[in-house]
């Protein structure tokens, strides 16, 4: 498999986007989670050479503006649904084509080197944000099992549990939330296990304690609140591809060419801009993964 | 009921014990509009562009299925006075509709012409908000006293296009709705209620 590195160069340490970047991270020094008693603390993490440069979203705008349909599928009920949701104990499931298969506790998943990860996010409804991620590369804990040849398709699964997820006691849709991944995409080192944003854990409505980021295909690929990571032979079933295959595709790259029935894809808002602005291809991230995809007709595979 | 249309001239002539109500509702109806502003003006909306676009959309079809509410609710009731509102709740349906068009036209697309037109025509929701809105243009128009003289039996004939006008505009809403419907569910129910009651009255006379 071939991976485009992207330049040595760091571009977040040419350009110093936000000041409070290093007042925190002097605040906090280098250190992962800070555990005091029961209450979680803030996390820190490295800067990254993969972080965009735009200007983050605010934490009020991304933490209240969500879709997570676990706690409702309007954008302010997540915030208002999602405090009921008990991220501790909490353990994620990696197992099927893989060598070592092994559930990972979630204080030993904060232990990994954390990163801080500055990503667009562009929703397939036509709107988008720049979020300051924490977290680690999925590749990461995908080498820790050793997956085997058979190994061509990740599968994950979010947690079921209407008592503290309202949204799922009714059937929007076939629960538990279910998204996939080919191998090289879950490889590729943008595809981002996320367990923090802005130098603090992940609000419960933005995926809490883990999730998923894969910032070259629509928001909804990127899986939150993961239980379960499956490796298989198969492609796996998608919630939103089984809701409407039409409409929502395995791949769902975010791809301005390629319009969903009802919306345009050409262009996006980015919250907080008044203008729109134009999509682009993969997200932008074009030069790091357009190589997976040589060879396929984007608009079958979408 | 088209004798009930025929008195329509009459009953929009109205007496001045009934203008505070006028007022009041007026006001009433303002509040939507007002609501909408602060929310936006306070900075409570992330996305202010979709929350406007949301609002006045879910706006004009409340009003237009109050303004279907009137003739169920006098013949029901027998009360007169619900249809001296009933020319003030279609303008106002048309009002937030026009709220709507122009959010799509102005905040939305920015005057995107040739997008507009893309979208007119690929996508069958926006099709056919954009034709309930066209259908509700003559009727704001000729909602003035002097229309109705002037077109007598055709202004009840012309103005049965409310009907068309709230099912492409429950229709829209059902289309644009990327995945959980019981909003447009609610006002389908509503709506076929309306229908439904003028139905039943039509097929009870002719039998």
């Amino acid at each position: 498999m071939l991976i485009k590195r992207p330049a040595d160069i760091q571009p977040s340490e040419i350009t110093p986007e936000g000041v409070y970047f290093n007042r925190r991270q002097f605040m906090l020094g280098s250190a992962g989670l800070l555990l005091s008693g029961e209450t979680l603390a803030a996390l820190a993490g490295k800067k990254s050479p993969l972080s965009v440069s735009d200007k983050p979203n605010s934490l009020k705008e991304i933490s209240t503006y969500n879709n997570y349909y676990e706690f409702g599928t309007d954008k302010s009920e997540p915030a208002m649904y999602a405090g009921s949701l008990k991220t501790r104990p909490w353990n994620v499931v990696v197992d099927g084509e893989v060598g070592r298969p092994r559930s990972f506790g979630i204080e030993e998943l904060l232990k990994q080197p954390l990163e801080e990860r500055i990503y667009r996010l562009r929703c397939v409804e036509g709107w988008s944000m720049v979020i300051p991620w924490i977290g680690f590369p999925l590749a990461s804990l995908l080498k820790q099992v050793a997956p085997n040849s058979r190994a061509k398709y990740v599968a994950f699964e979010t947690l079921q549990r209407p008592a503290e997820m309202p949204g799922q006691r009714s059937r929007v849709l076939d629960w538990p939330y279910r998204e996939g991944l080919r191998m090289d995409e879950a490889m590729h080192p943008l595809t981002l296990l996320a367990v923090g944003l802005y130098n603090d854990v992940l609000p419960n409505q933005n995926g809490a304690p883990i999730r998923l980021v894969v910032p070259w295909k629509y928001g909804f690929k990127s899986i939150k609140s993961i239980v379960r990571i499956h490796l298989q032979e198969q492609m796996p079933a998608t919630s939103w591809n089984m809701a409407n295959a039409h409409e929502y595709g395995f791949y769902s790259n975010v791809n301005p060419e390629v319009d969903h029935p009802r919306w345009s894809q050409a262009s996006e808002r980015r919250i907080g801009e008044f203008l729109k602005r134009k999509t682009l291809m993969f997200n932008g991230y074009g030069d790091q993964v357009a190589s997976l995809y040589r060879g396929m007709d984007l608009r079958k595979n979408f | 009921m088209t004798t009930l249309r025929m008195k329509n001239p009459a009953a929009a002539r109205q007496p001045a014990r009934f203008n505070w109500l006028k007022i009041a509702v007026f006001v009433l109806c303002l509040l939507p509009l007002a609501r909408a502003a602060w929310t936006v003006l306070s900075g409570a909306a992330v996305n202010p562009v979709e929350f406007i676009t949301r609002s006045t959309g879910t706006w004009t079809l409340s009003f237009l299925l109050i303004t279907l509410t009137i003739s169920p609710l006098r013949q029901i009731s027998g009360w007169g006075w619900p249809l001296r509102l009933r020319r003030m709740l279609g303008l106002y349906a048309f009002f937030y509709g026009s709220l709507h068009l122009s959010t799509y036209v102005w905040l939305d697309q920015f005057f995107d012409w040739p997008g507009m037109l893309h979208d007119i025509v690929k996508r069958p929701f926006i099709t056919v908000g954009f034709a309930a809105m066209l259908l509700m243009t003559p009727l704001a128009i000729t909602s003035t006293q002097g229309w109705m003289r002037r077109l007598k039996r055709r202004w009840g004939q012309l103005h049965r296009l409310v009907y068309p006008i709230a099912l492409l505009g429950v229709l829209h809403y059902w289309w644009l709705v990327k995945k959980d419907l019981t909003q447009p569910m609610l006002y389908a129910s509503v709506l076929a209620v309306l229908l439904g009651w003028r139905v039943y009255r039509r097929l009870r006379r002719s039998s």
